[in-house]
């Protein structure tokens, strides 16, 4: 069924009648990266003023396929079974050329990960959800219909000016979050400019309800019949609501493709008639980003840092790892743990994590929306030999699909441990007794200790795993034992076979200053 | 590896003669598929990054 749109309540702040006290983080945007924000900075004890300049969740699916590594952080923010309970959860994609399959592929081929490869469930459930949590929390001060029309920063803290139904206000806070959105209004304020690539392609993007039986599984085509020979793509999401993205061409006119008339015929050729349209927006591509993601006490993350075209599902999902790796560090920095100096640590890593991004989904575009000569003949030519070489399926484009980015450190290292769980990388699930080697990490610096026991004489706390064999192969290699320092984003900070309390002290400092 | 670009191959007037064969009587942007394929078989038979670079710095050379 379509989603039934209920407005959030808004209440005169307070600052309309008297001067606020200073807070300590002020969030603007309650998009997904917003609303994961507030509620990261309160698991970690930081109270958050969060305003955003609507009332409502987001129209149309837009940000629907979630991955692993967001599910993991939706589990510390508290809605992970219900995003796995209402969503699609899959592991299979299917690659067509013309209306034959050429391949499929099995995300889920390797087991012992407590959450699923992705999850779809439209950006609206997920706002919804998120806005429900944030709303029940005592530390978050959800602010609708707050709108920020000024902006100012000084060396001490970020000064916002907020327009509301009931007049003016002003508001202060040690940092400022700008979560709102690929047309950031902080961004404009702070005359900031995307660098980067546009494409000129232009794709219709859809929701439509209706009862089919279609699995839960990725459907890709390249230059389908019943698309006029250009490329199409296939997602199930929850209620029955499907979610169709067609390529329309350079020249498309977004004004006549929008039409019903327009549309409805388009998607009955992939689909047949029985089926009811829920939402239609035309889109044409950008692979951008900031060239700093922190900019004194204003820090940006989510579209509002970066924007990618959305094969790969690296859009929604790369916001949610900014949160993942701001979350702690902000926290840690307001709470007096850390140097400022953490805080860029943040702008350097999600800087590389976002050029990652951008280089995939630059390339997944230009695969899939080749520019006439060479790049059409390879990509054609590639699409061909899928036909009849193993080798050539792997060199299809339809998306590389989003997987955390490895961050870059010069932490200690051992290359008799395994690739898997090197530093810079999240720590790999693996089974725990009854239970998950992630959520016994937990949400602070831990030594995860493997068989064998730490060194003493460590302020630190420590966990020591349950030796199993997946255990043992994403954390032992070639090793007889280890010892891995794990950040509180469970991003491996170090790691050892053997190490004495000296070594580890040194790493742990390192990763309270945002060393690399 | 380093890109051979001395004599490696036997017989290459045999060779010449079988790629003009594989291309005749097809049209010009059949032979440019064909040409597309056998470098990307090739590329994959390869499998060398380094190689491969030093062949496209080769051809490209004036």
């Amino acid at each position: 069924m379509a989603y039934d749109y209920k407005r959030f309540a808004y209440v005169p702040p307070p600052g309309l009648s008297m001067s606020e006290p200073r807070h300590k983080a002020i969030i603007v945007g309650a998009g997904p990266v917003g609303l994961a924000m507030a509620l990261e900075l309160a698991n970690r004890g930081v109270a958050s003023v969060l305003l955003d300049d609507s009332d409502v969740v987001s129209t149309g699916s837009r940000a629907m396929c979630w991955s692993k590594r967001s599910l993991e952080l939706f589990d510390r923010l508290g809605i992970a079974d219900k995003v796995l309970q209402m969503g699609m959860s899959w592991s299979v994609g299917r690659v067509c050329h013309g209306d034959d399959e050429i391949f499929s592929f099995d995300l889920a081929a390797e087991p012992g990960h407590r959450m699923p490869p992705f999850v779809n469930l439209q950006q609206y459930h997920v706002e919804q959800l998120l806005a429900e949590r944030a709303l029940a929390e005592p530390q978050i001060d959800l602010r609708f219909r707050n709108r920020v029309t000024g902006l100012d920063q000084d060396d001490a803290g970020a000064h916002v000016t907020v327009r509301t139904p009931d007049g003016t206000y002003g508001l202060s806070a040690d940092y400022l979050i700008a979560c709102d959105g690929a047309r950031s209004t902080i961004r404009a304020m702070l005359d900031l400019d995307f660098e980067g690539d546009l494409f000129e392609e232009r794709f219709l993007i859809a929701d439509i309800e209706m009862e089919a039986d279609f699995p839960p599984e990725r459907w890709f085509w390249f230059q389908p019949s019943f698309h006029d020979g250009q490329s199409a793509l296939l997602h199930r999401q929850a209620d029955n609501i499907y979610r169709i993205d067609l390529q329309l061409g350079p020249h498309a006119d977004p004004g006549h493709e929008c039409k019903p008339e327009t549309v409805i015929p388009r998607i009955e050729k992939v689909v047949g008639p029985d089926f009811e349209l829920d939402w239609v927006s035309i889109f044409s591509f950008q692979c951008r980003r900031l060239r700093d993601f922190v900019h004194g006490r204003v820090i940006f993350a989510g579209d509002s840092a970066h924007v990618v075209a959305p094969f790969g599902a690296r859009g929604g999902n790369s916001g949610l790892q900014d949160v993942d790796n701001l979350g702690w560090k902000l926290a840690a920095v307001l709470h007096g743990d850390a140097p400022a100096s953490l805080i860029d640590s943040y702008n350097r890593e999600r800087v590389q994590a976002a050029d990652e991004n951008l280089l995939h989904s630059s390339r997944a575009t230009r695969f899939i929306t080749p520019a006439n000569g060479a790049e059409r003949l390879f990509r054609d030519q590639v699409l061909a030999l899928a036909r009849k070489a193993p080798f050539a399926r792997g060199w299809v484009n339809a998306g590389r699909l989003s997987t955390p980015c490895i961050y870059a450190t010069s932490a200690p290292d051992d290359a008799r441990l395994p690739e898997i769980s090197c530093p810079g990388a999240v720590a790999p699930d693996a089974p725990q007794g009854e239970g998950w080697l992630l959520t016994a990490l937990g949400r602070g610096v831990v030594l995860l200790a493997v068989n064998c026991e730490p060194p003493t004489g460590l302020d630190l706390p420590v966990l020591v795993a349950e030796v199993n064999d997946l255990v043992a192969e994403r954390y032992l290699g070639r090793a007889g034992r280890a010892l891995y320092l794990v950040r509180p984003d469970q991003v491996i900070a170090a790691r050892w076979v053997e190490a004495d309390a000296r070594q580890i002290r040194k790493a742990l400092a390192a990763l309270w200053e945002g060393r690399p | 590896m380093t890109l051979i670009d001395t004599p490696n191959l036997d017989d290459p007037d045999g060779f010449l003669a079988e790629l003009l064969a594989a291309h005749r009587g097809l049209t010009e942007s059949q032979s440019h598929a064909l040409n597309a394929q056998l470098i990307l078989i090739l590329a994959n038979h390869i499998g060398d990054r380094a190689v491969l670079r030093a062949a496209l710095d080769l051809a490209r050379k004036v």
